[in-house]
């Protein structure tokens, strides 16, 4: 009786994401072996996939390179974060999780401002004799707009992973004899595992599709293939062609979070929460 | 150590909120640049609120996620408690379909769900505008539904369930039950559902990139193709307004939590 109740109320629901979520992959996945003319089915456009090929890799290296980046600025934050008070470390989880919430596309905008060659850190270096550098259309403005925009990512799950270490576990690697570098790497290391694997997966999603990033901070040398996916459907070019390349950057990401679940193996993967 | 976590958390800080700074003291200045400050002004606020176009922007924006976030989570929280019943298999299937769009890059979620409504708009049911607000509302409750399931799951597995029987035995209807002890019991997670839904939904730009039409357009999508001339001050204006707002609303969130841990821990010295 109670079961059939719950399925009575889950119901609606899988069948709502079935057509919204599944359906629509299905659908990505006709367009990419259609031909864009005729509407038969074809394997041009998966023909043509190779020529991006150089695009996805250094899209790939980026995003690598940021969520590299993110984990090693998140940690100390997360560790941090999570050994104050309760109360404190509320506030401060709002103070890391407020940013998200807000425009991104002002928010890089705002670097733009920042590293333009008027900008404001130009100007600044200016005032002590050095500059104008060049910042702005350079692969570190796409690295720093990346590591910006999703660091936020990496240190909520960090902490949540984090501030669940019991702190015997510490103290009893201490009584063993443990310095404070072996604890790090034999217990709190370890023990972060979990929040290290989901923080980079959520880091490196949203990093490998961005094409706003890109364009407003990268040159024409830092193409990424989120890039060439709006171009073909938002300027008209070739939706099927498109629609390739994003069942392309689909699988990459579900292989991806595939590896990590396999190494974390969390079944609600509820990181935000 | 302790002092270098404490000076590199400072700095990371100041990392995340510098280039907002820099658009709130923009939204005070007299110039258009962004990198220099020429004279304090509120000016700026007074334009937006007499630009027609801007303001109407903004509230398309608040009605789509108003709209979005109350019907995920109203539809999230009877789901939530349907998968809670289920057994450990048949949870663990849905749990993976609630993945699928926290998982997916949002670039290939919009790009989807875009062909998905042109596919059957045009090609099935031969209208020419396939994409309307109708499609942007579900294409933003699709997004929104995991974020309220995420956040209504862990209150509902914490919650004992022998307080659900006993309103049973006492002679509640299951909706009763319902209403008068597990909807309580569980709404610091449907709010903090609710409010991140909200929030996502507002500031959701990838999705609604795709899936919008000319008929209906949102504020940041709009913002996107502003960028392409230099950005009007009154929209910095704007991102200080917001700020204020998301500010005032995580802050209520935080109460909110806070207020059901004490009533938990007061619950816990009560029954001991």
């Amino acid at each position: 009786m109670k079961k059939t109740k719950s399925v009575l109320l889950t119901t609606p629901y899988i069948l709502w994401m079935v057509a919204f979520t599944l359906i629509p992959l299905g659908v990505v996945a006709y367009y990419a072996l259609t031909d864009p003319a005729t509407g038969e089915f074809s394997l041009t456009n998966i023909r043509e996939l190779g020529m991006y090929l150089p695009v996805l890799g250094s899209s790939i290296w980026y995003s690598l390179v940021s969520s590299a980046i993110c984990l090693l600025l998140g940690y100390p934050v997360a560790y941090y974060i999570a050994h104050r008070s309760p109360l404190v470390q509320k506030f401060l989880y709002m103070l890391v999780m407020l940013p998200m919430c807000m425009s991104f596309l002002l928010r890089t905008l705002a670097w733009v401002g920042l590293l333009q060659d008027t900008g404001i850190i130009n100007r600044l270096l200016g005032l002590i004799g050095i500059g104008p550098v060049t910042l702005i259309r350079t692969p570190g403005a796409v690295i720093l707009g990346m590591v910006y925009n999703y660091l936020p990512y990496m240190v909520l799950p960090l902490y949540s992973t984090i501030v669940k270490i019991d702190h015997r576990l510490v103290e009893a690697a201490q009584d063993l004899g443990c310095n404070s570098r072996k604890v790090f790497s034999k217990v709190i290391l370890p023990l972060s595992m979990p929040g290290i694997l989901s923080g980079v997966t959520m880091v490196f999603v949203p990093a490998v599709s961005t094409f706003y990033i890109s364009q407003k901070l990268g040159g024409t040398d830092t193409v990424m293939i989120g890039d060439v996916i709006e171009r073909q459907f938002k300027q008209g070019s070739n939706p099927n062609l498109g629609a390739a390349l994003s069942l392309v950057l689909m699988i990459l990401v579900f292989v991806c979070t595939g590896i990590m679940n396999r190494f974390g193996g969390d079944e609600e993967g509820g990181v935000i929460a | 150590m302790k002092k270098f976590n404490r000076v590199f958390t400072v700095l990371i800080f100041i990392f995340l909120y510098v280039p907002m700074a820099v658009l709130i003291v923009a939204s005070f200045d007299t110039g258009k640049s962004l990198a220099g400050f020429e004279g304090f002004t509120m000016q700026q606020y007074v334009r937006l609120f007499k630009d027609r176009t801007l303001l109407k922007l903004l509230g398309n924006s608040i009605l789509l996620s108003v709209l979005a976030s109350s019907i995920a989570t109203v539809f999230g929280t009877v789901a939530a408690v349907g998968i809670n019943g289920l057994n450990h298999r048949m949870r663990k299937t849905v749990m993976t379909l609630t993945n699928i769009p926290m998982t997916n890059p949002d670039i290939v979620t919009g790009v989807s769900l875009s062909l998905l409504f042109i596919f059957i708009g045009t090609k099935m049911l031969g209208i020419r505008n396939s994409l309307t607000f109708w499609t942007l509302l579900i294409a933003h409750v699709t997004f929104n539904l995991p974020y309220v399931i995420l956040n209504v799951m862990p209150k509902l597995k914490q919650m004992d369930p022998s307080l659900k029987d006993a309103a049973l035995d006492l002679g509640c209807t299951p909706l009763q039950a319902f209403c008068k002890v597990t909807l309580p019991e569980i709404m610091p997670g449907v709010a903090s559902g609710a409010i991140m839904a909200f929030t996502m939904s507002l500031d959701d730009f990838v999705i609604s990139y795709f899936v919008s039409g000319t008929g209906f357009v949102t504020l940041p999508v709009q913002i996107y193709t502003y960028v392409k001339k230099p950005l009007q001050p009154k929209v910095y204006a704007m991102f200080t307004l917001l700020f204020l707002l998301i500010l005032v609303l995580m802050i209520v969130m935080n109460l909110l939590q806070a207020r059901g841990m004490k009533k938990r821990s007061a619950a816990h010295a009560a029954s001991k």
